[in-house]
């Protein structure tokens, strides 16, 4: 990894570091270990789970929440993801089919009997995943488990931005970040926006723009990567990922 | 935590792709474009202070066939120095791993988006040019594989380039050379077809083993005949066909059935260059530009058998001051003897 400047730092070559996988982590007898996978795995996935309940299964957005909620803590108790076979396929498309089988066994049990929904242990944020549908409802021409996939991405996306301003920010170097956020994040397609005009508006040299915005987009892709290296649990399976997510097998 | 739209969601996975350029001497500024090889970026050269376009391989150094084929496309496009091919400035391999190779920035517009607005002569003229580059490139053994008029670039001086050389080979190469394959394709002896099928040689489309300068001929005529009619000389299904065996050998319709304001002189110039059979076309680039010449000279078109009432016009044409004046002058003479009859 380079600063602004150009100076190496440890930890931004284009394969991340091996980091020890959150799936394989979930699967492990060390407690403490077990709970570092699983609380990784939740926050990338529990806003494509419950966007995808919500699609998928017709849910209201509390019985959504509540299925979220059960599934996340279910997963916890009962180790569902300890079950996990990597020469089986990946571990997204393992979630997803464990997060239908679990409704289909809620649905089943609510027949029978109405159950007391159990007491929410995980603090998430679902108005906020419900104002995200709100402001972009589903494409319907993507299938159910694209929806998934583009769910995950987004959700990838958004905790790697997050992770690159609290690391500019933790290195007193939000200015990357901001020029990143402004340039890559929040341009409006119609808008025009050179590097000139960047440099203009944070009274700084075109030159120092560029600098800024290659470190910025390294850091995001290395973030990105490690990201996904983390909730892999083969060489295969990232580089499988890395492919579908980044279009690129790094 | 920050709510990514789809669109930027989007736009970051192509971020996330940019090329690792740190230690060399470019910084990217933006993605220009992004094709099944690689993708093409808008870099700044810090060392010379110029804007450059960088292609960069797409799958990066797993793919070690891909990285060659970029190689061996730079190699191509560095023998050929002509006003008419983008230059190469430099070619290797990134800190990332992935493989690049940086040209000249070329501004300007595709043919295919300029041609409606352009004159008739306009367009020859700019097809000429073209035909003097694949010649240039067929003198010097490589054969492109791919024209058409969306790998035609036409500057803001009027200066045309002839782009993307991905698929070009080399005349005295392997018929089946393993590096010109694209992914996943099998080799050109198990009928793989590479280019665009619209604008493709029968025997190329047949996926023959080693096509020649001929395909190239095959193909300007098909940019002659867009330039003419505004239409490819096969499109939609007709274009997938062709694929199919048997399919290939498709004869276009003929470009005055497609717009009927085509000179059939020129038809029959189009029909020629696309002849089902290699040996039917003009026997290189540079004798189909000579035709053209001959056009645009009002000279008569050798591919062309012409009825008296269009001889009768090209020569009027060709000489129209000369004839108006004489016509004028027998008409004035004509005059005065009646007058004098009278």
């Amino acid at each position: 990894m380079r600063d602004e400047t150009g100076t190496r730092m440890a930890g931004a070559d284009r394969f991340p570091a091996t980091r020890h996988s959150a799936v394989l982590a979930a699967q492990s007898d060390d407690v403490l270990e077990r709970e570092r996978g699983l609380t990784i795995l939740i926050d990338a996935y529990w806003k494509p789970a419950y966007k995808y309940l919500r699609l998928r299964h017709g849910a209201s957005n509390e019985d959504a929440k509540d299925l979220t909620q059960g599934f996340f803590t279910r997963a916890i108790e009962k180790d569902f993801f300890g079950g996990y076979d990597a020469a089986k396929g990946s571990f997204r498309t393992f979630l997803r089919v464990c997060l239908d089988r679990f409704v289909a066994n809620e649905l089943k049990s609510a027949s029978r009997a109405k159950r007391a929904p159990e007491a929410p242990m995980l603090s998430l944020d679902f108005d906020g995943a419900e104002g995200e549908i709100a402001r972009e409802p589903p494409d319907p021409s993507r299938s159910l488990e694209q929806y998934f996939h583009d769910e995950f991405a987004r959700s990838i996306f958004e905790l790697a931005v997050e992770q690159l301003r609290v690391e500019c920010a933790q290195r007193g170097r939000d200015l990357p970040y901001m020029l990143f956020d402004r340039y890559e994040l929040d341009r409006d397609p119609d808008e025009r926006l050179t590097y000139e005009k960047l440099a203009e508006e944070f009274h700084i040299p075109a030159t120092q723009v560029t600098n800024f915005l290659a470190f910025a987009r390294r850091e995001f892709r290395r973030i990105v990567l490690e990201k996904l290296r983390e909730i892999t649990s083969s060489d295969r399976e990232f580089r499988e990922e890395a492919k579908s997510l980044l279009g690129v097998a790094p | 935590m920050r709510w990514l739209s789809s669109a930027t969601v989007e736009h970051l996975r192509r971020v996330a792709e940019w090329p690792d350029l740190a230690d060399t001497k470019y910084r990217v500024l933006e993605e220009l474009g992004h094709g099944g090889m690689g993708a093409v970026y808008l870099a700044d050269d810090t060392v010379l202070g110029r804007k450059v376009a960088l292609k960069v391989v797409a799958t990066g150094v797993s793919d070690p066939a891909a990285a060659e084929r970029m190689l061996r496309e730079a190699r191509i496009i560095a023998r050929l120095e002509h006003p008419g091919i983008v230059p190469v400035h430099d070619a290797g391999a990134l800190p990332d791993g992935r493989v690049f190779y940086a040209m000249k920035r070329v501004d300007g517009s595709r043919l295919d988006a300029l041609a409606p607005d352009m004159a008739l002569a306009d367009r020859l003229r700019v097809f000429q040019r073209v035909c003097d580059a694949v010649a240039f490139a067929h003198a010097h053994g490589v054969i492109h594989r791919d024209l058409k008029p969306e790998n035609v670039m036409v500057g803001p001086f009027g200066e045309v380039l002839v782009m993307d050389w991905g698929i070009a080979r080399l005349v005295d190469s392997a018929a089946d050379d393993p590096s010109a394959r694209p992914p996943g394709s099998r080799g050109t002896s198990a009928g793989t077809v590479m280019g665009t099928l619209s604008y493709m040689a029968p025997e190329q489309a047949a996926g023959a083993a080693a096509v020649g300068p001929a395909a190239d001929v095959y193909a300007l005529g098909g940019i002659l005949y867009f330039l003419l009619t505004g239409r490819p000389p096969f499109d939609g299904e007709e274009a997938r066909s062709r694929s199919t065996p048997g399919g290939e050998a498709a004869t276009p319709l003929p470009p005055r059935r497609a717009a009927r304001s085509v000179p059939p002189a020129l038809e029959s110039l189009v029909l020629r260059a696309m002849a089902a059979s290699p040996e039917g076309r003009y026997a290189s680039a540079e004798d189909l530009s000579a035709e053209v010449s001959r056009f645009l000279d009002g000279e008569r078109v050798l591919a062309h058998r012409e009825t008296p009432v269009e001889r009768a016009s090209r020569f009027f044409a060709k000489y129209r001051t000369a004839v108006l004046l004489v016509a004028a002058y027998l008409v004035v003479r004509a005059a005065m003897l009646w007058l004098l009859r009278r």
